[in-house]
């Protein structure tokens, strides 16, 4: 499939920046600029569904792949493609761009630029999705942190300066590891290609690469490999993000402008969990599973360390998230919850995978690929319940501004429209059977059950406690007599507002009753991915 | 597939059973629930709201109610009908092939790796039986809800949850697998988390609606584990793979567990503990009991459809349906209890005789019928436990009926008071407020908190004004209590006793206990029934709201009166499907050769796991007419030969004195949660995780590496500093010259700064181009 003679990933890597500048270009009245971004975002969304229902899950590898030379000196090219993983993940950001520009019709100041950057963002998205080349990859990982600072720190809240720059740095400090650890990878392998690097012959190669008589700069190959995986393993962590590397959150959550935070809740954090996916794992397959020995005391290894770390962002996250009074904080610290549940997942995958690798026993395959499942489809869902949920926490705060629910109060006399949808996607999010979240956390727990059996059981504190979390935000937004201090404010919902949040509740309930719509094109690449 | 496919295939035909409440919900939620702007004070937002200062509030529209109530009615019409169609179907198989054979239907739901996730409806005798009671008592309700509802300003909304919580219902009911019973369930959590709390501005009703939400949460989420564990044991979770299958009952019981495995627990063991716990709170089962009483803030209708047609009974008849699992490795009915049997037994009996001993001290007439439903819960769970499954199953739907009709029965005396106390007032026999606004006489407001419709220590004569309701709530009470040979009640109590006693003459000790411990609450059972009833209806009024208490006349009245007359039918005659044939006359005229409700029902489980029908003795018989004809006579002496008088203490608060205080206190189970778990978690939650974890431990360490970076900044800066005035002049001038140059880009200008990035962006992506381009040319032969 091509595009104006482009391949069509190319074309949609490329595509939203090319909106972007020509958003910037178009004349000056405000509604020009939110008009011509939602009109071209919708285009670039609509493609990406195309290219989501055009992805045939029946065929092995990787597929609409163009691979250029680009930096040929280093063995990087222009390498893009998908499988059923990345497919979900542009479907994802192409329904979520657009509805994040339709709210940003709010903001009032330089709305050129701010639709610029919302639009170049998306390249930045897409372009992690797309890459099957770590040098790209890499590029664009770090190219969507740019707009998201400046989103930030030009149209956030009060504490915008603070929450722009941990964000910033926290972030780019991760990925400095990251950076080295994909120099020092493709340096030994003499690539930067991912299909040919997590191909497990190469992998094994890799494993045992010998270089300069079994030392690296005098370093011990183990330690080199031991070391690359941590830079890959902390900026992922970073940016999914696991307890403790999740306090730039709520911080950046919460200042962030609507637009913003949905889309960074809704897709940014799933760029740290596709990491995993698409490099940690295979990559590092022998050192997830090698013994680490904690103080002496506690013999375990990486997936372990992992898994319990994941455990810690469920349970934490739900109590950070319980105790918060500010209502995008709180939002904010339900996505640590939410995403433990994709980290634990993750977790069972990079066991089983690695324990495979090393011995082919087949143990835990099929906890794998279920756990696996339920960690892609949570991100999916968790893209549309956390981006919903900044959508009705920016409506309010838009309306009264203020973010403290305890001057809230009683909302749901004044509108019911609102309050049965917020309810609605309250429910989403707290995974209730019958709506999305609920499939793919049954999953994850299914999947991590019978592998970390202790952790697993411990992680149902945290899914108590969204229910208290869920609840306690219900309460304080809806419920009890209306807070007169309102008499006069517009509360209800508008118009605009439904018609960006429609789309979201139609894909929750579909997604929670027939998930097989999108399912099978996650599983068959998992299963794959798993050798079945 | 069309509509008429599904109509004639008895397998597809349950698919459609939960579909018309379900639409019901949706065509109510999206179409017909309109409202226009009014004023709070204006009469018709009334009822359980504040005034609001006069603010515009949504009150729905006339055309919107009937709209509502028609697509309501509606929806759960066609689910009885099809129920209806479906029970038939099943009888038409016949007892003892049916179950054999059952209709079943499924489709590929979830992929999971080259297997497939089946969900799909599954229909055997259990779920004929339950086919019955279900949609039936639903229907109740609705009409019922009618009347009741009538005039509330979010009375759409109102139909469109009830719809839902039925059509969840029945979902759990036709589901095949327990995926999808979860889901029922869980849907069915929520809409009584949103109908408890209906009138949300209420703190009470809110805060009820939470701990009802939350309590049981805590049980689903343990569920939710157990349900895990069993699809990874048995890589499917469809009833009939299971249950109906020797091969794999044999693997869990015989599988050590994931945890304390070693102690010698089975994987079913353990699967089966999670499971029961999910019932424990959602049958409201005791430690997890608290939620239920308080679910009374909720508007009547709801209480009988949390109470008798929908949540609390799902969590019994879940375990009825799974019971092969529990007793996998076990054999109940020669003593050799499995550890899920012994822990229902333990919990369901102690239950049963803790929470009557709580109904005895209570005032509020809805909250003694709260007690009682977690008292009868207990009898079936402490049935279960000693395999008596049929006995159960049988107490579930007769308890159904009469507990629904008990409930609205109460919700009529409510309503009632609620009509008197308006009326009182009107005409100025009011207590304590002697000045109203004109809209404050309109409706019973909140300024009459002082005044409670519920506090059976307020009524009193109500037989005189609400004939019919006494004489429903009479046969209800009677049901309840286990009033010998009429009542629907007394068979299925009664079968529970045989069970127990059969394993207490074979010396089996749990037996004994649930024999003992049942026995003993039945005989409380009947006293505090005979002790509501007394207080409610008999004697004189004592107050002037129980004088003038009654439904007054039309749709209302009409629409609440007439499920009570139906169920009152029900709550005399659904038991004599049950009677034991060797039982003198009764059983030669309902149940000439066998037991109608144990030979159809018995054939859901396998042939080998059927239970026996325990042969027919006195003594329990005996006992059940014992302790019912007993409660019932020591109620009557204390409540009903002489009704209290006005103003008169309860006999009971002396007769008992401290220990009655701690009962209507209800042991202080709420101030012990609260001081154990609620506070220290928020404690923990707050302080803890946000204050020290997050705040102090890691942004602390963040916002020190974040100095120290500053501080070795500060020192190059120095260093800078010192170097550039030693090196000279010159240097420092051409610094200042590019400085000045520089300093006109650097304007601080965000758009300026992006602009530059993109030229830069763009002239590097032109290089890189230009440079694969080459290499393109070069590639090319």
């Amino acid at each position: 499939m091509t595009i104006l003679g482009i391949d069509i990933l190319s074309f949609l890597v490329v595509a939203p920046a090319v909106a972007a500048v020509i958003v910037l270009l178009l004349p000056r009245q405000k509604d020009a600029a939110r008009w011509g971004a939602l009109a071209l975002s919708v285009v670039i969304g609509a493609l990406c569904v195309v290219v989501f229902f055009a992805y045939d899950r029946t065929e092995a590898g990787y597929q609409m792949v163009s691979q250029v030379p680009w930096f040929t000196l280093i063995g990087a090219s222009w390498h893009v493609g998908i499988d059923g993983i990345s497919a979900t993940m542009v479907l994802l950001t192409g329904i979520l761009v657009p509805l994040a520009i339709l709210i940003s019709f709010e903001v009032d100041e330089r709305v050129h630029m701010h639709m610029a950057l919302l639009l170049f963002f998306e390249t930045g998205l897409l372009g992690v999705f797309v890459a099957l080349d770590m040098m790209i990859f890499f590029l664009f990982y770090e190219l969507s942190l740019v707009p998201m600072y400046f989103i930030i720190d030009q149209w956030g809240g009060p504490n915008r300066k603070y929450a722009s720059t941990k964000f910033f740095i926290y972030s780019v400090g991760g990925s400095l590891g990251m950076l080295l650890a994909t120099q020092l990878i493709g340096w030994t392998a003499g690539t930067f290609d991912i299909p040919t690097l997590v191909n497990p012959a190469v992998v094994n190669s890799w494993v045992a690469f010998q270089g300069e008589g079994g030392a690296f700069l005098g370093i011990g190959i183990e330690t080199v490999k031991a070391l690359a995986f941590l830079g890959f393993f902390v900026a992922f962590c970073i940016k999914v993000p696991v307890w403790p590397f999740h306090t730039w959150l709520p911080d950046a959550h919460g200042e962030a402008p609507t637009a913003g935070s949905m889309l960074l809740a809704g897709v940014m954090l799933k760029l740290g969990a596709y990491g995993f996916l698409r490099l940690a794992i295979p990559l590092f397959p022998d050192v997830w599973v090698a013994d680490v020995s904690i103080l002496g005391v506690i013999q375990t290894n990486w997936a372990g360390i992992f898994a319990f770390l994941a455990m810690l962002s469920i349970v934490l996250g739900a109590f950070a998230a319980f105790a918060q009074n500010d209502i995008k904080r709180l939002v904010a610290y339900s996505s640590v919850n939410h995403m433990g549940f994709v980290a634990i997942g993750l977790a069972v995958a990079a066991l089983a995978y690695g324990q495979n690798f090393m011995d082919a026993t087949g143990e835990h395959l099929q906890s794998a690929i279920i756990a696996t499942n339920g960690a892609v489809l949570q991100m999916f869902n968790h893209g549309l319940s956390s981006a919903a949920m900044f959508l009705l926490a920016g409506a309010i705060y838009h309306k009264t501004h203020t973010r403290d629910l305890r001057e809230y109060g009683g909302f749901w006399v004044k509108a019911p429209i609102y309050g049965g949808i917020f309810i609605f996607t309250s429910m989403a999010s707290l995974g209730l059977p019958g709506l999305n979240g609920f499939v793919s956390e049954f999953l994850v727990v299914r999947g991590a059950w019978p592998v970390f059996t202790g952790l697993t059981l411990v992680a149902m504190i945290g899914l108590l406690f969204t229910g208290g979390y869920i609840l306690k935000g219900i309460r304080a937004v809806l419920h009890g007599p209306f807070n007169l201090k309102w008499r006069d404010t517009h509360l209800e919902i508008e118009l605009r507002e439904v018609v960006a949040i429609a789309p979201l509740l139609a894909l929750m309930l579909i997604t929670g009753v027939v998930p097989n719509w999108i399912l099978p094109i996650i599983n068959d690449s998992v299963t794959r991915l798993f050798g079945g | 597939m069309n509509l008429n496919d599904f109509l004639s295939d008895p397998n597809l035909l349950p698919w459609l059973i939960p579909v018309g409440p379900l639409l019901a919900f949706f065509i109510i939620t999206l179409a017909t629930n309109r409202a226009k702007l009014l004023p709070a004070t204006s009469e018709e937002y009334g009822g359980h709201h504040p005034d609001y200062d006069g603010m515009l509030v949504p009150v729905v529209t006339t055309r919107s109610r009937a709209l509502s109530i028609t697509v309501g009615l509606v929806g759960i019409g066609i689910a009885w009908i099809l129920s209806l169609v479906t029970v038939f179907n099943g009888l038409g198989v016949g007892a003892g092939k049916f179950g054999k054979t059952v209709f079943e239907n499924s489709i590929a739901w979830m992929a999971t790796g080259i297997t497939s996730f089946n969900m799909g409806v599954l229909v055997d005798p259990l779920t004929v039986a339950m086919l019955v009671m279900v949609p039936l008592a639903c229907a109740m309700i609705f009409i019922y809800s009618v009347g009741y509802m009538a005039h509330d300003p979010r009375q759409s909304r109102f139909f469109a949850l009830i719809a839902l919580f039925a059509g969840a219902m029945l979902t759990l009911v036709v589901a095949d697998n327990v995926l999808l019973m979860f889901v029922g369930w869980e849907v069915m959590g929520l809409c009584s988390y949103m109908l408890i709390g209906f009138w949300f501005e209420k703190q009470s009703a809110y805060e009820a609606a939470i701990k009802a939400f939350i309590t049981t949460r805590v049980a689903d989420v343990i569920m939710l584990l157990g349900i895990a564990y069993l699809y990874a044991e048995t890589g499917t979770l469809s009833f009939r793979e299971i249950l109906y299958n020797e091969e794999v009952l044999h693997h869990l019981a015989t599988t050590p567990a994931l945890l304390l495995g070693g102690l010698g627990l089975s994987a079913s063991a353990l699967i089966g503990i999670f499971l029961i716990i999910g019932t424990i709170g959602k049958s409201a089962q005791f430690p997890l009991h608290v939620w239920l009483p308080d679910a009374m803030e909720g508007p009547t209708p709801v209480s009988a459809m949390i109470h008798a047609a929908a949540m609390v009974s799902a969590g019994i008849y879940a375990i009825i349906r799974m019971y092969p699992l529990f007793e996998a490795g076990g054999h109940p009915h020669e003593g050799d209890l499995t550890s899920p049997l012994m822990l229902m037994a333990l919990v369901g009996s102690f239950t049963a005789i803790f929470s009557a001993t709580i109904a005895v001290a209570q005032n509020d007439v809805k909250r003694v019928l709260a007690y009682s439903t977690i008292s009868q819960l207990g009898f079936m769970m402490a049935a279960l436990g000693i395999g008596a499954y049929i006995a159960a199953a049988f107490h579930l739907i007769t308890h159904a009926f009469f507990k629904a009709l008990l409930f609205m029965a109460s919700g009529a005396v409510i309503h009632g008071m609620e009509h008197g106390e308006h009326h009182a007032h009107e005409h100025g026999h009011a207590h304590g407020h002697a000045a109203h606004d004109a809209h404050d006489q309109t409706h019973h407001h909140e300024e009459h908190h002082t005044f409670d419709p519920q506090d059976m220590m307020n009524m009193g004569g109500l037989r005189k004004t609400m004939p019919v309701t006494f004489y429903t709530f009479l046969i209800g009470g009677l049901s309840l209590a286990g009033f010998p040979l009429l009542t629907a009640g007394f068979w299925s109590k009664d079968e529970i006793l045989a069970d127990a006693y059969l394993g207490l003459s074979k010396g089996f000790g749990p037996h004994a206990l649930v024999f003992v411990l049942l026995a003993l609450a039945a005989f409380l059972t009947a006293f505090y029934t005979m002790r509501q009833l007394g207080l409610t209806f008999m004697g004189e009024p004592r107050t002037p709201a129980a004088e003038h208490a009654n439904l007054g006349r039309g749709i209302v009245s009409f629409t609440m009166t007439l499920p009570l007359i139906i169920l009152a039918f029900l709550a005399i005659f659904a038991g004599f499907v049950g009677v034991p044939p060797q039982f003198p006359v009764f059983g030669a005229i309902f149940s000439p050769e066998t037991n109608p409700f144990f030979e159809f029902v018995k054939y859901t489980l396998l042939p080998a796991m059927q239970p026996e029908k325990p042969p027919f003795n006195w003594l329990p018989v005996l006992t059940s007419f014992v302790v019912a004809l007993g409660g019932l006579g020591l109620g009557y002496l204390v409540y009903w030969r002489k009704p209290l008088k006005a103003g008169q203490p309860d006999p009971l608060v002396s007769f008992l004195g401290p220990v009655h205080t701690v009962l209507k206190n209800k042991y202080y189970f709420d101030e012990l949660y609260a001081a154990v778990f609620v506070k220290p978690l928020r404690w923990f939650s707050e302080v803890v995780v946000v204050g020290f974890l997050d705040r102090n431990i890691i942004d602390g360490f963040l916002h020190l590496m974040g100095r120290v970076a500053t501080w070795i900044g500060e020192l190059f800066k120095l260093l800078n500093t010192w170097l550039i005035d030693g090196v000279g002049d010159g240097i420092p001038e051409l610094v200042a010259v590019f400085g000045a140059w520089f300093r006109r880009i650097q304007t601080g200008r965000v758009q300026q700064y992006l602009l530059l990035i993109a030229i830069a962006a763009i002239l590097i992506a032109l290089i890189f181009a230009a440079s694969a381009g080459g290499a393109l040319v070069q590639a090319a032969p």
